[in-house]
């Protein structure tokens, strides 16, 4: 165990661990809420994400072409807004197409939560090879040629033509804070203060909370839980789609598979804070982020995700619900 | 006629919850289901409400037919129910509680809201007490005018009652019964679903005996609480 290490390094490990919990913050956002109002794990949620980096990524390509560029700063403001709306809006309708394939027909016909949980499996599998053989879809249609720079190699890592440069904000004990961890650990903030305020002052929250807390009385007040549960996916999507953006922006490329180890990690945190908790979320995206940092400069890399694991499972002996451990119902002001 | 129930049928599976039950509900009126544990008296209600489906029957909400229509689509048609066990959102304040009794009706701003809110509040001055209170902490009986206010903060031609004497003490359950006359003095037609035979029947201008999921008796409160073979079975000899 090498303490110094990590004694030394403190400021880097919280910061960067902070801004990698901020985007598992995001991620959790989507298993908490649908499991708020269904009880019920969207395994296929890491798929949302994974497809939201892929947005990200193509809308880099369309713009600056395949062959890596530089550019300004206005220019990458733009480039980060643009591909930001494209990945909320991807996401959003693979999140809201899982809902209607996935869980709709099942729910209707009473299956049971098992059902559904294989069932997202199924079409978290379908998902990612979808997107691993986009190069054949687009083949198919007869647009592989037309396609080549958004389709080629596709089982390979894909990456953003433009990477950012990140640059030193501030200086704390030693170490330059990068603007880059930054705009992600504000960025995630500011999208959870805005789905933690649409959820309580708006109908359609209002209309969330009693689904979570009671669907046979929601449903006595008028609440049209289809609509909800619809709703609820498509703000899961949301919130991955952002998640992508900033992944994107740190991490720079991405992969079929990307949204697999990210969507665990995202579902733990989710546990870690109490699921179905908005906020249980935020702290516990933020809490594994930085022990897993902490736990990689302590014991090695390589053992970042055991220590991340190793975690879970003791806090969950402590306390089983998760750390805030209520559920969205309950959430309020 | 508000409400025309013909010849419903619910089955929870295989098993018969309730059959070929039949009545009615005229503008103005308490109706009174009342029976044993098991009778289908809440079966039927969540029937009327939507909450279950039917294998045979008509639901008939002034006149128009409901019985395939979803529950929160019948809240719209002024149609709202206090179910079993009260569902208070536990999780919510009790003013959250009541403003989702309008859920349907998209007029928070409003004068007519505001005052469908007094009158919540002056058929309960409990509640406007315990305003900013989480439902979750309240007694079962101040749960329970949660439950009641918030079904008429849908302004509910029909109200449907399951049972809201239930797990209250007696002084209470007085309380709640007069609350209950005092709401239908008001103008909203009433039906109640109620173990307390004694106090429903006394409220109700019609009621109907269930046993085993048929109806066995009906006549007015005051008729049925004063026949002999009542008296033994359901008032325990003593009104």
């Amino acid at each position: 165990m090498d303490f110094s290490f990590l004694a030394n390094n403190i400021v880097e490990l919280t910061v960067t661990g902070l801004a990698l919990g901020a985007i598992y913050a995001l991620v959790a956002l989507g298993y908490t809420m649908v499991y708020g109002v269904l009880q019920l794990i969207n395994f296929a949620h890491s798929e949302v994400f994974m497809y939201g980096t892929f947005a990200v990524a193509w809308v880099f390509v369309f713009v600056h072409g395949r062959t890596p560029s530089t550019q300004t700063l206005g220019e990458t403001i733009g480039l980060l807004l643009l591909s930001l709306v494209a990945a909320m809006v991807v996401s959003a309708l693979i999140a809201m197409l899982l809902e209607r394939v996935a869980y709709r027909p099942l729910l209707k016909r009473k299956a049971p939560r098992l059902m559904a949980l294989i069932s997202a499996i199924g079409a978290s599998f379908a998902l990612a090879e979808l997107m691993g053989l986009r190069d054949r879809v687009a083949g198919w249609v007869g647009l592989r040629d037309d396609l080549d720079a958004y389709v080629a190699k596709a089982r390979d890592t894909y990456s953003n033509p433009v990477t950012i440069q990140p640059q030193t904000l501030f200086e704390v004990g030693g170490y330059g804070v990068k603007d880059v961890d930054v705009m992600v650990i504000l960025a995630s903030l500011f999208m959870m203060l805005a789905l933690d305020q649409f959820v309580r002052r708006t109908r359609f929250g209002r209309g969330m909370r009693a689904v979570a807390q009671d669907p046979e009385s929601a449903a006595l007040m008028g609440v049209n839980s289809t609509r909800i549960i619809r709703g609820t996916f498509i703000l899961g999507g949301l919130m991955a789609g952002a998640a992508a953006t900033l992944y994107m922006v740190k991490i720079g490329s991405t992969r079929q598979d990307a949204g697999f180890i990210l969507g665990v990690k995202a579902f733990t945190a989710a546990v870690l804070g109490g699921i179905g908790n908005l906020r249980g979320a935020l702290v516990g995206g933020l809490l594994l982020g930085v022990s897993e940092n902490y736990g990689a400069a302590l014991f090695g890399t390589e053992w970042k995700d055991v220590v991340a694991f190793v975690l879970l499972i003791l806090i969950l002996l402590v306390r089983p619900s998760g750390l805030l451990g209520e559920s969205l119902g309950k959430a309020r002001a | 006629m508000l409400l025309e129930v013909e010849g419903l049928c619910v089955n929870y599976g295989h098993i018969e919850a309730i059959r070929d039950i039949s009545f009615g509900v005229e503008e103005g009126q308490v109706v009174s289901l009342i029976g044993a544990n098991g009778a289908g008296k809440t079966t039927t209600l969540k029937t009327i409400s939507g909450l279950r489906t039917v294998r045979a029957g008509r639901v008939v909400f002034e006149g128009k037919d409901i019985t395939t229509l979803p529950p929160y689509e019948r809240v719209a048609l002024r149609l709202s129910q206090s179910p079993e066990g009260r569902g208070v959102f536990v999780g919510m304040t009790v003013r959250e509680n009541l403003d989702m009794g309008a859920y349907v009706r998209n007029d928070r701003k409003s004068a007519a809201y505001r005052e469908d809110l007094e009158r919540v509040f002056s058929l309960f001055p409990r509640l406007q007490e315990r305003e900013r209170q989480v439902a979750g902490t309240l007694s079962g009986g101040e749960q329970q005018m949660v439950a009641m206010g918030r079904a008429l903060m849908a302004r509910p031609r029909l109200l449907l009652l399951d049972e809201p004497s239930m797990g209250l003490a007696p002084k209470l359950i007085q309380q709640i019964f007069a609350i209950i006359r005092e709401i239908n003095e008001q103008g909203t037609t009433v039906l109640v679903v109620e173990q307390n035979a004694a106090q429903a029947l006394k409220l109700a201008d019609t009621a109907h005996i269930l046993e085993t999921g048929e109806i066995v008796r009906s006549g007015s409160g005051a008729e049925l609480a004063g026949d002999d073979s009542v008296k033994a079975a359901y008032l325990g000899g003593d009104v």
